[in-house]
């Protein structure tokens, strides 16, 4: 990784009570999700009404950390200093087995060895001192 | 059958600033420029014009826009407003410009555009679009929406790059022969293999133009311009919208968009089906917009985009030439008021790339990710 007192950070989140449990139990080393208790729909990102039934209550669950490829990109320019060193780099859009979806990086594997539909594993990573979900084949 | 809206309105004049780059000038004064000139087009007086839409400029939020423009132009529309659908906003503001007009709301409207994020601020264009902690991933720029689009596409329906480098070359080649646009060279599948990738599997020239400038409709009912005699009244035979409206990670299909009901809902009005369609003008911000757009549309099925803009099928001579001015791709990049306005210049007889004996234009316009849709049938 590069050297962290020199390095760009990448725009992090902007920290709410709303999503703050989301990033402290990956801290802790579990992904987790919205899940509405009146109705059972499952989310994210982080949001205060359901989008399914647009009512109020609901919790975290912790995910499985399974979850599958939906689609890919390889970025071959950097758009931001953050990433500048570490081109050419897989964003995809990932389908976590309990619904959501959510943009995360491909690590762990070549780009052309990826295809729709693959299983993914959730590994958690440090960015710039975030614990981040990322994603493995396997 | 047509709906009774179908052709009651017309766009009775265009115009345009020059295409490319505008420094040290504002979008009012661009606007201010595209406005005159649409108006001495159409031969109408400005106090005369009492209905004033604005697409949102991205370089700058400012609020209530069009009545900072109004006073800028000296005028005081009893109705109108800044839309913020991205590039889909100028169709959107033409249907209702035209609902209004026939609903006795205003009887002269004008629909303009104006920005500049070549020599203003491309901040818009460049950021992440999400505040959930996507810029930790590294998602950040408009072409990776695209690309991610894209990228499914192939793998769902085994479209090619080379397919969409058809889409590029169509563009480029009648971008060339279009003394107003910013781009005039053509491109070969040759070269479009060889440029360079930007967000794989977007390549720099399945990308469009980043530009200043600014365009300006005016519509009126028929009948008025039947009145004011003016010179060549181009109808609205149709329009529709759809929104996607969710982010790209969240939509749950990704190759298949909002653009078919837009599409259905326009050609409905205009009693009309895609094989009655002469030219087309797509918004081609992305060559990916084009293919999945003419699947959506019902030119040919889902799935078979690639295929379709193969073998010169979209090019002037083809089975449905389009972008017959360039497009986003190479006239100028501007979101989308440019495809209206060489829509109404086919069905004057009036293009640099005329499509003989053309009598209908549908036009697309799109905007943020394929998040809004907007159809635009035009003809007689």
């Amino acid at each position: 990784m590069s050297d962290t007192s020199t390095a760009v950070l990448a725009p992090g989140p902007e920290i709410t009570d709303l999503n703050r449990p989301y990033w402290d139990a990956l801290k802790d080393g579990r992904h987790t999700y919205q899940c509405c208790n009146a109705c059972g729909h499952r989310w994210l990102p982080a949001r205060s009404e359901c989008p399914g039934c647009l009512r109020d209550d609901w919790s975290w669950q912790t995910a499985s950390g399974r979850a599958q490829l939906i689609s890919w990109v390889v970025y071959r320019i950097a758009y931001h200093a953050s990433f500048a060193q570490r081109l050419p780099y897989t964003v995809a859009v990932v389908e976590l087995e309990e619904g959501p979806r959510m943009f995360s990086n491909i690590v762990g594997a070549d780009a052309a060895s990826l295809q729709i539909g693959m299983a993914l594993r959730m590994v958690i990573e440090d960015e710039g001192g975030t614990a981040v979900a990322r994603f493995t084949p396997g | 059958m047509a709906h009774p809206l179908s052709g009651k309105v017309v766009i009775a004049g265009i115009g345009h600033t020059a295409f490319g780059k505008h420094p040290g000038r504002g979008t009012v004064s661009l606007n201010v420029e595209a406005i005159r000139k649409a108006l001495a087009d159409a031969g109408v007086d400005k106090r005369d014009v009492d209905g004033l839409m604005v697409k949102a400029p991205t370089s700058k939020f400012e609020m209530m826009y069009a009545q900072k423009l109004a006073e800028a132009l000296g005028m005081q529309p009893r109705i109108g407003g800044v839309y913020d659908h991205g590039g889909a906003a100028n169709i959107s503001m033409i249907s209702y410009a035209t609902m209004a007009i026939e609903a006795g709301q205003c009887e002269i409207a004008v629909v303009s555009l104006a920005d500049n994020p070549a020599t203003g601020t491309r901040q818009a264009y460049e950021k992440s679009y999400g505040d959930d902690g996507s810029g930790l991933y590294g998602w950040f720029g408009t072409p990776a929406g695209y690309a991610m689009i894209a990228q499914r596409h192939m793998a769902q329906y085994g479209t090619t790059s080379d397919q969409l480098g058809a889409i590029a070359v169509a563009c480029r080649r009648h971008g060339a022969a279009n003394p107003h646009a910013q781009l005039r060279k053509p491109l070969t599948l040759e070269q479009y293999r060889e440029s360079r990738l930007i967000v794989e599997p977007l390549r720099r020239d399945d990308c469009c133009l980043v530009s200043d400038g600014a365009a300006a409709v005016v519509l009126m009912s028929a009948r008025k311009a039947a009145e004011l005699k003016v010179a060549k009244p181009v109808p609205v035979l149709g329009f529709g919208q759809g929104q996607t409206s969710w982010d790209v990670a969240l939509r749950p299909d990704l190759t298949t968009t909002a653009a078919r009901v837009s599409a259905q809902t326009a050609f409905a009005m205009a009693g009309l089906q895609p094989a009655d369609i002469d030219v087309a003008q797509i918004y081609d911000c992305f060559t990916i917009a084009v293919l999945m757009t003419l699947e959506d549309y019902g030119f040919c099925a889902k799935g078979e985009g690639g295929r379709f803009v193969q073998d010169g099928r979209i090019e002037l001579g083809g089975q449905l030439p389009i972008n017959t001015s360039g497009g986003l791709l190479s006239e100028t990049g501007m979101p989308g008021l440019q495809l209206v306005m060489e829509g109404v210049r086919q069905m004057r007889g009036d293009s640099v790339n005329q499509v003989r004996g053309a009598r209908t234009c549908a036009i697309s316009n799109q905007g943020g990710i394929m998040h809004t849709h907007a159809t635009l049938i035009l003809g007689h």
